[in-house]
């Protein structure tokens, strides 16, 4: 255990955590965008940066969704360097996704009412963490999307901006892990669309051959059969439905 | 070539290759660097080589191509040793007059000499050349010595001894004369090279690698691609001695791809080093094994900075993370990494072979050494500059540099590559140090330095700086991508005269946040060209935007005049 202060509270946190999930774990609010469990920290949102004083007296700007906890480090988490560079950002944010609800609330809680930048079009909401690619590729292992070109130039696109992921299996992960909405998914009845900034795609849904609902992507299913090794006659009923 | 088995046989070659040369028999010398080529230094050497068979010369000389030795305002260059003749702007059809007086009756052709433009005289030897005699060229200056493309040459002026010298000492005095040597990363952020080296080398790990940085980004610089072009065997030989010394038997010299003759030549180099025993199994029969492959960049900007770079040497796109873990502790493929930029590594076989006590003896308090500055822009004299740090910014632009031509005033002169900051007139004075400059408010980089005159419109000069960092920006944090996106907006808008009140307050505002929310320096350095501008000269931008005016008649306002 490593034991160091957040906004002067005492706190032990594992070897190992984010300044983040340590004060997570203590009820402290740290805002952030593009921090995820589930996939390896990025660290492009810069929402989360707070102010550190390490046990040997360094002053300096982290990301807590990247820097780790040590022993005697002190946190600040919401002091007025903090709370002004927040704001700029969520007024940059503001900027390029004004259709964001999720940026709005953002905003607004930063007591931002409308941005003095040149506002976006077509963006979508997508502020371009890569929360979606990266879970993609991390956690399903499938890679359909990733983010294309560079600088402002850079979007969140298929292979060779097609229509058409050859590789996509459906499984949504990468509208669960958006964290503005950008990417919606919606299931209806035999079909689940999926809808990325620059296309939709649609997925012909497995029947149960139970209860008769509609469960899951024929594709996704395929997927989990072949990475699992176990035959594809298992998956006939949905999960509820499998004895 | 037979791999040499020791420090012995190094030397016993090095003997048998000099005592074949005759330092008496004249050699003409002609540049053969990237800048030369384009005057068409190719055919000239071509000539010199044709003529010398027409004219039956070669016993009476021998003719050499040579890297890059600085002064590229006068190419082609030839020097004639070992008299040090030094002709400049010469062309293909000076040749034959050059071999038959010059040579052949040992006259002094007086048209193709330097004319020193304060006195009006004449200058004969190259080391009298004001541009050259003010500098103090401890690593460019042998580039002017050998064919970047032989081993042989590279020996001959001592090449390798340093090697030979850093392997009967313990990898930790090598670290520690390093370390006293003062030297610091000639790349730009000037972190002490001797620190790094030891905490690399006391990383965990069995696995180390060693990482020259050649993907030398910044518009107008050039002085890494002349060193590779002109002298790689002094840069592989600082690599192997920092490997030994770091325990690494791996390395990496990243260069871009735009740079083919670096590549050409550093590849030629490695061959060369390793088919005589400096590079592989059992370097020197020291035991110590390393190895050296070229990895070729695509050329983006971004890809200079450490762990972006490293990402693209892995194969993945060359975007930074955050280095709150040290490449030195988990770089390349999580394994510690030592990165140093080309300069740095070949200032190593210099402080080896002279010792920590001679090399810390030049330069300042805090920085050591000579640096490298490519002086381009509204100046006399473009080229490659090297002098002792703490020289002054006047003495660089007007003594070596020849201050500006057309008769025009200085106005400012731009240090540290396109995210470095402005330095005005006022600050000429100013001793040119990796502390002094940033607390200009501009930086060291990699040391490009911009001269910019008074027709130069300070505005628009922080709006293609941001232009270009925009477009190099790897669009992974908000900050750097959205921030250079609003800022060029912003620049666009005064320079086009839709300038408004607020305009230069928002602009410091979104600096701010660059420099503090940024993941890695490409957005904390990106605001430098914006508020170096503003802090000297605001009135500028003020004439911008209340006046609809550019005080340097560079801005057109069309915009605002159609309408």
């Amino acid at each position: 255990m490593v034991k160091l202060t957040i906004n002067g509270r005492d706190i032990k946190a594992d070897e190992g955590t984010t300044i983040l999930y340590a004060a997570r774990e203590n009820n402290i609010y740290i805002p952030t965008l593009c921090s995820n469990e589930a996939v390896a920290p990025y660290g492009a949102c810069r929402i989360c940066l707070v102010e550190i004083k390490t046990a040997r007296g360094r002053e300096r700007l982290v990301t807590s969704c990247i820097y780790l906890v040590e022993e005697g480090l002190n946190v600040q988490t919401d002091t007025e360097k903090i709370r002004k560079i927040r704001r700029m950002l969520l007024e940059l944010l503001l900027a390029r996704c004004p259709d964001s609800e999720v940026v709005q609330d953002l905003t607004k809680k930063a007591g931002l009412e409308k941005t003095r930048f040149v506002e976006q079009t077509g963006n979508n909401k997508c502020i371009l963490c890569a929360n979606c690619a990266r879970t993609c590729e991390e956690v399903v292992g499938v890679a359909a999307i990733s983010l294309a070109k560079r600088g402002v130039e850079r979007e969140m696109t298929t292979p060779f901006s097609e229509d058409f992921s050859e590789a996509c299996i459906g499984c949504g992960s990468c509208s669960y892990s958006c964290p503005t909405g950008a990417i919606s998914m919606e299931d209806k009845n035999r079909t689940r669309v999926i809808k990325w900034p620059h296309n939709t795609m649609e997925f012909k849904m497995k029947k149960c051959s139970v209860c008769g609902q509609y469960w899951a992507p024929e594709k996704q299913i395929e997927y989990i059969a072949k990475t699992s090794g176990t035959p594809l006659s298992d998956y006939d009923a949905c999960p509820d439905c499998r004895e | 070539m037979a791999k040499l088995k020791s420090p012995g046989e190094l030397e016993a070659l090095r003997s048998s290759i000099l005592k074949k040369r005759d330092p008496d028999k004249p050699c003409i010398t002609v540049c053969n660097g990237t800048g030369c080529q384009a005057y068409g230094s190719k055919n000239i050497a071509a000539a010199f080589q044709e003529e010398v068979k027409r004219q039956n010369l070669a016993a009476k000389v021998d003719v050499k191509t040579i890297g890059c030795p600085g002064f590229c305002e006068r190419g082609t260059l030839v020097v004639i040793k070992p008299k040090d003749i030094f002709y400049q702007r010469v062309r293909v059809k000076d040749v034959p007059e050059i071999l038959s007086e010059t040579i052949g009756k040992g006259n002094v052709i007086n048209r193709l000499l330097y004319t020193d433009r304060t006195t009006n005289v004449k200058v004969t030897q190259e080391g009298e050349v004001p541009f050259y005699k003010r500098q103090m060229r401890l690593i460019i200056g042998n580039n002017g010595l050998i064919d970047p493309t032989s081993i042989d040459d590279y020996l001959a002026i001592g090449g390798y001894t340093a090697l030979a010298k850093a392997l009967k000492m313990t990898p930790e005095q090598i670290i520690d004369e390093v370390k006293k040597s003062g030297l610091r990363g000639r790349g730009g952020a000037g972190f002490p090279t001797g620190s790094k080296w030891e905490t690399t080398r006391k990383a965990i790990g069995e696995t180390k690698y060693v990482i020259c940085n050649a993907d030398e980004g910044d518009p107008g610089a050039f002085m890494d691609r002349s060193l590779v072009e002109g002298n790689p065997h002094s840069i592989l030989e600082g690599m192997i001695i920092g490997a030994y010394a770091i325990g690494s038997h791996e390395g990496y010299i990243y260069i871009r791809n735009e740079y083919p003759m670096a590549v050409r030549h550093m590849r030629i180099a490695i061959e060369q080093a390793e088919a005589c025993g400096l590079l592989g199994e059992n370097i020197l029969g020291s035991g110590f094994s390393f190895t050296i492959k070229i990895k070729r960049g695509g050329g983006a900007f971004v890809c200079g900075e450490s762990t972006a770079l490293m990402a693209s040497l892995e194969g993945r796109v060359g975007e930074p993370r955050a280095k709150y873990i040290h490449t030195s502790e988990q770089g390349l493929w999580g394994k510690p990494s030592n990165l140093n930029n080309v300069e740095t590594w070949a200032n190593v076989p210099l402080i080896i072979n002279k010792g920590a006590d001679w090399y810390s003896r030049i330069g300042t308090e805090g920085s050591k050494g000579t640096k490298i500055f490519a002086l381009v822009g509204n100046i006399s004299n473009t080229g490659l500059v090297e002098v002792p740090m703490g020289t002054t910014l006047k003495e660089i632009v007007f003594d070596i540099g020849g201050g500006i031509p057309k008769g025009r005033k200085f106005k400012a002169v731009q240090t540290g590559g396109p995210s470095g900051g402005m330095i005005p007139e006022s600050l000429l004075d100013l001793s040119v140090d990796f502390d002094e400059l940033t607390r200009a408010g501009s930086m060291m980089g990699s040391g490009g330095m911009i001269v910019m005159d008074e027709k130069t419109c300070m505005v628009d000069m922080a709006r293609y700086y941001t232009t270009f960092l925009e477009g190099e920006s790897c669009g992974k944090c908000i900050p750097c991508r959205e921030g250079l996106r609003q800022m060029k907006y912003i620049l666009d808008g005064i320079t086009e005269g839709r300038g408004k009140e607020g305009d230069i307050e928002l602009l410091e505002e979104l600096s701010a946040t660059l420099i503090d929310a940024s993941l890695c320096a490409l957005g904390s350095t990106a605001p430098n060209p914006v508020m170096s501008t503003i802090r000297h000269f605001r009135n500028e931008y003020e004439a911008h935007i209340k006046e609809k005016k550019c005080p340097a008649g560079v801005c057109t306002f069309e915009a605002v005049k159609v309408k």
